[in-house]
């Protein structure tokens, strides 16, 4: 190669329009992070497997409380299924700042931050991947239960796996954000540990709210995502004109919104 | 292709404040080696880092490649290779799928990546390697697909952070062969390195930093005239007469007998020592056993900071 071919690279670059260049970073990244994560079988075998196990082993344990009273319209399933498709959306998504850190520890992270591309697509293209194997996750948990014996209409199942790839998006994002900041697994461990519980107790995923004292509704009310588990709930009894419907989709929306924002910023700050 | 005036740059941790680079100015041409030399903790990583983006300098201006660092620091990404210190390949990836992801980071075409990811293999020893996955390489092989990884999108500027460290003197040779032949095709390089001997192989010019400061720039040629001289040392005859004689020569900077003779210090060994072989020689004094010695960058650097490139602490 003589010195003119060396140079000639930098004109095609010059001369390419590029369209949306966020989008196309993102979706670079996207499949960079897909090609890896399928040559995991761990992986692979791990989203399809887990799904299965909630339903096989938890559901049963809810047949006997449903007559309990204050227990929410709707059989078993349809309050439960929801509750584990948030609880997928949260749990599925919270813990990918680990791979973040690894990167971290690879150099790959600041490799990719010398090079022009957008730090917003930097980060939206990992987060794609992530909601793209939630989305997998919550359909492929929804149709199990159908076959459990599970009834819901379509929109309703379309619309509580919408709100799960919402979470995912936000849950991932701050995941992300987190893992840059701390930069450390010993650190993030604890931290998602001392965020994820009090979230999980005080969004009804495991037993409806309905079913607590009035101080600890009044708490769970603070928790965004209890209105989200509310929302998925309503939309699986196919309730579309509950309120509670708007509230979890707004709730959930403003989630993922934060999830970016916080998580662009933190991409964009130098020590990241 | 770089200007920067009074680089500085603070790190706080624990409540107390750190200095890593204090009030730097470098300047380097275009089609230079230029090394940034000095024991670890001198600040030559950070002050690359700074002028790659990734760090924000607390005080002073620097212009790299024709974009100014702080209001456009995308244009100098656009324009800059950057090889860190410990690469930054994910070990589970294909070499490909790095390269072509890398190009096409900078706005490369998938096509174009590729063909691109191919003359880079060709070019760094690494032309069957395409489809191996990354922890299957060998340590040298990694580090030549980090120096791919930097010139992927063919950048006229290209920073390289301690090239060679953990390579054995052969892969270390067969890189800098590599990087004597980026500069051939018109790239310029600033590299960092504790090791002597790559500043002094590779380097057209070398700053040598300390402290946060560079201390002493020049063509190695230049730094250890400069600063030591070269040594003559020869047997003669009559070493008291010969002594005598010598202190009376201006170019003469150091008198010093040793074993059955006399020790020199000059500015060109190469020149000057035929002078004073024949000023000897004509006052009939009978001479044996000449021998020139260059002294050695770490001879510079004790010289310029008091302490040996070779003992100091590692950060």
């Amino acid at each position: 190669m003589n010195e003119l071919d060396y140079y000639c690279y930098l004109r095609t670059l010059d001369a390419e329009p590029i369209e949306a260049p966020m989008l196309r970073d993102a979706m670079i990244i996207f499949r960079y992070q897909m090609r890896l994560l399928l040559r995991e079988p761990v992986w692979i075998a791990v989203v399809l497997v887990q799904p299965l196990l909630y339903l096989a082993l938890f559901a049963p344990l809810l047949e006997s409380i449903v007559k309990t009273p204050g227990f929410p319209p709707g059989d078993a399933w349809q309050v439960f299924v929801p509750g584990l498709l948030v609880q997928l959306g949260i749990f599925g998504s919270m813990f990918v700042g680990f791979a973040i850190i690894a990167e971290i520890r690879f150099g790959t992270v600041e490799r990719m931050r010398v090079t022009p591309a957008s730090r917003f697509g930097l980060l939206l293209g990992r987060v794609m991947r992530d909601t793209l194997v939630l989305l997998i996750q919550a359909a492929l948990l929804t149709l199990i239960a159908v076959a459990f014996g599970l009834r819901v209409p379509l929109v309703g199942a379309l619309i509580t796996v919408g709100i799960v790839g919402l979470l995912g998006v936000s849950l991932a994002s701050l995941s992300y954000a987190a893992g840059l900041w701390l930069k450390s697994e010993d650190a993030l461990a604890p931290l998602l540990n001392m965020i994820s519980v009090p979230v999980l107790l005080l969004s009804g995923i495991l037993l409806p709210m309905s079913l607590a004292p009035r101080w600890l509704q009044r708490l769970a009310q603070v928790n965004p995502f209890s209105h989200v588990v509310e929302a998925a709930r309503a939309a699986f009894r196919n309730d579309l004109g509950d309120g509670a419907l708007v509230a979890g989709l707004v709730a959930a929306a403003a989630l993922a919104v934060v999830g970016l924002t916080v998580a662009t910023r933190t991409f964009q700050r130098e020590s990241a | 292709m770089i200007q920067a005036r009074g680089l500085r740059r603070t790190f706080k941790s624990r409540g107390t404040t750190v200095e890593a680079v204090r009030g730097l100015d470098l300047e380097v041409e275009a089609g230079e080696i230029v090394g940034l030399l000095g024991p670890n903790g001198a600040g030559k990583t950070t002050t690359q880092r700074m002028l790659a983006t990734l760090l924000v300098p607390t005080a002073g201006e620097a212009t790299v490649a024709g974009c100014d660092l702080r209001r456009d620091p995308n244009g100098v990404r656009r324009q800059l290779g950057y090889v860190s210190q410990s690469g930054g390949t994910n070990p589970a990836a294909k070499v490909d799928e790095e390269l072509v992801t890398q190009a096409q980071l900078y706005g490369m075409s998938r096509g174009a990546a590729r063909t691109r990811a191919g003359e880079l293999r060709e070019l760094l020893d690494l032309a069957e390697l395409g489809g191996r996955v990354i922890r299957t390489l060998s340590g040298g092989q990694r580090r030549r697909l980090d120096v791919a990884l930097g010139l992927m999108h063919a950048p006229r500027l290209v920073f390289l952070d301690e090239p060679s460290t953990g390579l054995d003197p052969q892969t270390r040779a067969n890189l800098w062969t590599h990087i004597r032949g980026l500069r051939e095709r018109g790239a310029t390089i600033l590299l960092t390195t504790h090791y002597l001997e790559e500043a002094d192989a590779l380097c057209d010019r070398i700053q040598i930093v300390d402290a946060g400061t560079i201390v002493a720039t020049g063509t190695p040629e230049e730094l250890k005239r400069r600063i030591s001289g070269d040594l003559v040392t020869f047997e003669v005859d009559d070493v008291a007469r010969a002594t005598e004689l010598l202190r009376g020569w201006s170019d003469a900077r150091e008198v010093t007998a040793v074993a059955r003779g006399l020790r020199v210090t000059v500015d060109r060994g190469d020149t000057q020592a035929l002078v004073l072989m024949r000023a000897l020689d004509d006052a009939g004094l009978k001479i044996g056993a000449l021998h020139i010695a260059h002294p050695s960058l770490d001879d510079v650097f004790l010289t310029l900071t008091g302490r040996s490139l070779r003992d100091a602490p590692p950060a």
